[in-house]
This record gives structure tokens, sequence and C-alpha cells, in this order.
């Protein structure tokens, strides 16, 4: 029966960061602190820390929501350097 | 009615992030929003469709919750069972069936039943309007005339409003529910969770890639099908309130034009001006429907 | 203690004294009377368990799985169709190892519709992974529900108990109760974690995509367990000895006639008759069908067996027979009997007997 179990686990799908075409550029000057973002992230890779938020470049898929749901433009989606 | 402040949002992390849910999904914004409410008491049981492969792989699971996978048309039976084994054991667990339109299509008779037994459990429909998981096949919450795989030019048949069938079953909660307002969402989840029986929460849940929008709009997509009038906020707990963000809609003059929510689905390209007045009459209806429910059940 | 009981009554009482906890069931000729006495002892207080009015077969054993992955002692009961729409949930059911007891009245399968018995519908479960016995008489039917509990639970696979529709399911017998205190020692409290629990706080998730070798894995240890249930049936403990399959006047059989269910009940007679005439017949009744006696089939020492069965594979002939074939060291005719009810009594056993043992014995006889 175990192989039919499976336990809570970050990264089930890999590293998720790497689906990204856009990534979303913080500004903590122009945040007000009104965690939407955090709110609607639907990978939760946003965490609320001391002044603002911080994302996590691992798991974040670039989706976009985060930037648009800001009220202050305090998040840019920039396109990814060709590494 | 319960009041969600977002600081007051518990920060424990109950959809773990890294999993296969795409850039974007509404499931994902819902399951999360999910876990905020109802935390610990969760069992989650989930039927065939999107939340399967969201919900991880091997030995890897993305919930913090349990979650036990049953076939397609069974999850409010099987809720049925857990429920009882919860009661009888002493623990205090809620099983919360999470399905999409797919499922409450042919798991109907099953949503019927276990509404009709008032069995113990909250169940989610989170609704992309259409089978997604499958390659977005029309399902019978499709909306009017949208393009789907099984209908390239565009859907002919009606589209059955689940919440409302659930309220004619007298069931103990019914509500609708949208992820473009997810503090509703979470607000109306607790508000079921103080109900005992069957519950019922109908979860609007736009999906980029199947309806045709760029992943960052999911929310936005979501908001504007409330303000244009389609997609109806409401809550029955004995009372049926028409919620906060809809009621300013009750004003036909003050919803948005229904063409500003249509056109930027790819979905709805194909539409000419006479669809969108063809559905603009469906949303009257609807409207006439849910205003006589509010003043029947004041 | 001796009480008159149908089939279907002694399942019920049987489910009553193993102090099942769960019941979810869909009325079906002829399975009802068995919802029907059981939804009456919840109602009166005889038994405590959960009783559910479930709109559908498949929703009842959906609603047995679960309570089943929650911990509880969990029944349910169908035919035929009945069991045909609830398919699905039996594949997962077993898959999931869940030691969940069902009575399987056995029924015909239409169309055209048909409520007399024929065993079809059971083996339809064959190859699933469910532990399946066949009943002769309404003793048996109560015994290997008990016997189902205690095996389902030891080795986590689930347990239909088959029983004839009409000929035992109403036909009423008198069967031999043991006390409630001999069937608690028999059979103790569920584990409730056993082969897996689920319940709030324990975050597991079960049944998920996972790799295709676990599809494999999963079925490997199915297929080893199953092979341990005759051992288990055999030292269950019970207040009455039971073994895979019954021998009858098999010591010196040069004849073997290999069935299952009710009707081996005038084979047998059929035997008696043929004995006194010199003929020496034997019977290897089945009692399980899975798991498959083979050893005891492959022990046979004889001439020719005959099996007797009442079902068909389109294209293929008598399953039992199949079966008996692959494994028997004698050569093996087959008669499929019997379907839709069709009566096959005595007189028809002794001819066919008679047939089988002086010459050839093939297909269908009706």
């Amino acid at each position: 029966m175990e192989c039919m179990m499976a336990r809570p686990s970050k990264g089930s799908a890999g590293k998720t960061g790497l689906w990204r075409t856009f990534k979303p550029i913080y500004d903590d000057t122009k945040c007000n602190g009104c965690l939407l973002c955090w709110l609607y992230c639907p990978e939760n890779a946003i965490d609320v820390v001391d002044g603002g938020i911080s994302i996590d470049y691992d798991y974040c898929k670039g989706c976009g929501i985060c930037a648009k749901i800001c009220a202050k433009k305090a998040i840019e989606m920039v396109r990814e350097e060709e590494t | 009615m319960v009041v969600v402040k977002i600081k007051d949002l518990p920060k424990e992390k109950y959809l773990l992030p890294g999993n296969t849910a795409c850039q974007g999904c509404p499931h994902a914004l819902g399951l999360k929003a999910l876990g905020m409410a109802l935390g610990d008491r969760i069992v989650l049981i989930v039927p065939a469709g999107c939340t399967t492969i969201i919900a991880g792989s091997r030995d890897k699971s993305a919930f913090k919750f349990p979650c036990l996978h049953v076939p397609f048309a069974s999850a409010p039976a099987v809720a049925t069972g857990l429920g009882s084994a919860f009661k009888r054991l002493g623990k205090d667990g809620i099983p919360v069936v999470w399905m999409g339109d797919g499922g409450s299509d042919i798991g109907f008779a099953t949503l019927s039943g276990a509404c009709v037994r008032k069995d113990d459990m909250i169940v989610v429909v989170s609704d992309n309007e259409a089978y997604m998981n499958t390659g977005i096949q029309t399902s019978g919450t499709t909306f009017w005339k949208a393009r789907t795989t099984t209908s390239p030019t565009g859907k002919r048949e009606e589209k059955k409003d689940l919440a409302l069938i659930m309220l004619m079953h007298k069931a103990d909660y019914v509500a609708t529910a949208s992820v473009g307002y997810l503090q509703d969402f979470i607000a109306k989840l607790k508000r079921a969770s103080e109900i005992e029986g069957f519950r019922f929460i109908h979860l609007h849940s736009p999906c980029p890639p199947g309806w045709g929008f760029d992943s960052g709009e999911t929310v936005e997509i979501a908001r504007m099908a409330v303000k244009c009038g389609a997609w109806i906020l409401w809550e029955f707990d004995g009372r049926f309130k028409i919620s906060p963000q809809s009621k300013p809609y009750r004003d036909r003059d003050k919803r948005l034009p229904l063409a500003d929510y249509l056109r930027r689905q790819r979905r709805f390209r194909h539409l000419t001006n006479d669809d969108i007045v063809e559905i603009e009459k469906r949303i009257d209806e609807q409207w006439k429907v849910i205003l006589a429910l509010e003043n029947i059940f004041s | 203690m001796k009480k008159i009981l149908t089939g279907n009554y002694a399942v019920a009482e049987a489910v009553k004294m193993a102090r099942t906890e769960f019941i979810a069931a869909y009325p079906i000729t002829p399975q009802t009377t068995i919802v029907e006495r059981l939804a009456e002892m919840v109602e009166k207080g005889e038994l405590d368990a959960e009783f559910i009015r479930v709109e559908s077969e498949h929703s009842a054993l959906a609603a047995a799985y679960g309570a089943s992955a929650g911990g509880l002692r969990t029944f349910t009961a169908t035919s035929s169709h009945g069991l045909l729409y609830m398919y699905e949930m039996c594949w997962w059911v077993a898959n999931s190892r869940l030691p969940i007891v069902m009575a399987l009245v056995t029924r015909t399968i239409g169309p055209p519709w048909n409520i007399h018995t024929d065993h079809t519908d059971l083996l339809t479960l064959r190859d699933s992974g469910w532990i399946l016995a066949m009943s002769e008489n309404a003793q048996e039917a109560f015994d290997l529900t008990l016997i189902g509990f205690k095996v389902a639970e030891q080795i986590d696979l689930p347990f239909a108990v088959g029983l004839d529709g009409f000929q035992v399911s109403h036909t009423a017998e008198v069967v031999d109760i043991p006390k409630q205190d001999e069937v608690d020692r028999f059979l103790p409290e569920r584990k409730r974690d056993k082969p897996f629990v689920m319940e709030p706080g324990n975050p597991i998730a079960v049944g998920g995509l996972t790799t295709n070798e676990c599809a494999m894995e999963i079925r490997m240890s199915m297929m080893e367990d199953m092979e341990k249930v005759g051992d288990l049936v055999r030292n269950s403990g019970y207040v009455r000895d039971y073994d895979l399959v019954e021998r009858y006047r098999l010591n010196d059989a040069e004849y073997v006639v290999i069935m299952m269910g009710a009707w081996c009940g005038d084979a047998k007679d059929a035997i008696d008759i043929l004995r006194d005439e010199g003929i020496q017949i034997g019977m290897l009744r089945l009692r399980f069908i899975r798991p498959f006696p083979a050893e005891e089939i492959a022990k046979l020492n004889c001439k020719k067996i005959l099996v007797v069965e009442r079902d068909s594979s389109i294209g293929k002939g008598g399953i039992i027979a199949t079966e008996v074939k692959s494994v028997a060291n004698s050569s093996v005719q087959s008669v499929m009997a019997g379907l839709g009810g069709v009566d096959v009594g005595v007189e028809d056993f002794v001819a066919m007997f008679k047939r089988f043992v002086e010459g050839e014995l093939r297909g269908w006889w009706l």
C-alpha cells in the first residue's frame, strides 16, 4: 500500500520556478503592506516578512497575478533573461 | 456574516508551492483559501479532475491536509461514509469534497442523494465551466455559446444553475463564491463550518488555458464576471442574501458591459453582437430568479 | 441456538452479530430483504450502526468505501445489475485493500429482465481481488458472512458472500446461531488504522498519481495475500470448520463433479442415487472461487471431472470449467446449465451425471 500513499511536500512538481517566462520583481519602497499579493498568489510562493513580502523564486511560476493585483504597482513582471 | 480581514488570515500553508497547477490556476487559489478557512479539520475527497493532478504524484502530496482520491462519480457518497466514521469515532474532521463541474455532471445523482440525506460534508464545486482535465470539453455548466473542443462552434445547450438546484434540495447551506473574492469565499467556508449537514459552495474558477486569457488575469476575469452580472454571489443559510460584491449589480444599469467580460476570453472570440444580446437576456432571467428568492427567504 | 431464517435474514443476523458499524445498500430483488431487515434492526436499536439510504449501488459501495477508509466495519449487499452499477467501485475498493464485506445475492444479468439465480454476476468479480465465497444454504450464508469479516480484516481484501437468489435468499431453513460472546471472541473490534486511515490531522494522500510500477506492485501484493486466504479460512477459529471446498463422497470417487451454489444440494442427492447403483462418483463443491482452490483440484485422482456451472463466457465456454482445466490432472468435461434460473433438479442431475460417466457431455444442458 505504501506506493499508493503520498505525504506533504513542497515542490511536488519539481522546481517550478523553471516554468517562468516573466519574473515578478518587488519594490518594497512602493509597498503599502496590504498583503493582497500574498493572498492571491496561487502558488503560495509569497511570504509575509518584516516590512513587506518576499517571493520564493524556486517555485514562483511567473503567472503575474501579484503584479496585476497590486494597487501600488510595487510588483513588475520582467522578462527572464536567457542565461 | 463573518468579515474576513487579510491580516487575520493564518499564514500556514495548506497548499504547498511547486505543484503541478498551471500558472494562474483558480483551483490553486480556491484550495489555498480552503486551507486558510478550515485548516486541520479538512479531509479532502477528490474525484477525477484537475485537482487530481494538482494533488501531487508519487510520494509527494501538495496538500497539508489528508486527501482521498476517489472515482469520478463517487465523491459525495464517499464523504457520507467518511463523515459517519468521524462522527462515530469522535474525530473533529470535516469531509470536504473538492470537485469540478465534471464531477457534478457525472456524479449528479450522487450529489443529489447526499444532499437529500443531509449527510455531513462541505461540497465545493470549483467550476471552470468545462471538462478541463481532459482538455476543455463542454460540461453542464459551460457558459452559453462558449467554444470548447466538443463545441467547436460554440455551446448550444443550456447552462444549469447548480447552486439553485442544490437550494431546491433544501440543503442546509448553499452559496456561490468566486476566486476573484477570496475573503468572501473564506467567510462563506467559515459560515458553512458553523452549520451541520450538507453544505454546498459553487466556486467560479476562470481557467487561463481553458478560457483563453493570460495567466495573470484570473482574478480580474473572475471579478469582471461578477461586475457584469454574469456570476451572482449569494448565500443561503435559512435566509437568502445577495453578497455585498454583487449587490450593486441588481441594478442592470450598474453592470459592466457583458461584452467587456466576454471579449477578453478566446472562447468567445466568435460571438456576434446578437449572441451577446441573447446571453444578456439569460443573465437578466438569472437575476429575476435571484431577486425573487431574496424576497421569498428574507 | 437454532433459528428458522431465510438466507437473506441469516446474512442480516450475521451482520448484526459482527457488530457492523456502517451499512449502505440499495435495494434490488432478490437482495432487498437483507437491506430491509438491517434497517429494521438499526431502527429498533438491535444494531448500533449507521444505515445510509443511498440513491444507487455505485453510491452504496462508495459510501462503504468512505466509511471503511475512515476505520469502520462496513457492509453492503447487492445483485446482478446492482453489482454491475457499482462495478467500478468494486475494483477501487479491492486495490485500496479495504476489508468491506458484501453479500451478493446471485441473479441473472439481462436483458431480458430476469430475477432468478445464475452465477454470472458473482463471477464478474473474479479478477478484481475480492475474496469470493459461494454458500450452499442459509447456514453457510450466515457462517461465511462472519468468517468474511474476520478474514477480510486479517488480510485487507474485501470479501463477497454469494447466495443464490430465491433458492437461498428467500428459502427459510434451520440455522444454528452461535452466542454473541462466541462471536465477539471470534471477531474483535476492527483495527482502525489498517491498512490506512483517513482522519483529520493525518495528512496522507491515498490513491493519487504515481509510478507505473506501483500499479504492478499493488496487484502483486494482492496476489500474494490472496494465497494466504485458504489457511485463514481453515484456521479462522470459527465455531464450525470451513475449507475452500467441500469434499462429498470423494475418497474413492472415480468420477468427480465440480460445482458451486445451492443446486449442489440436489446434485449431491443425484450422487447418492448413482452411488446406490454402484457408480463411484463424488463432488468437490467449491465454497470459494477466489482464491481458486487449485491445489484441491490438482490433487483429484480420478478418471474424469465434470464441471457443471450456472454461467457462460461467450467465445470460450464455462468460466469455472476453464479454470478447472488449467489445474486438473484428469480430463475435464464442461456443462453450462441453469442460466436464468432454469430449474435443474435431481432427475436432471442423475441423467446428466450418467451421460458424463458413460461417455461425453459437453456444452449446454437445457
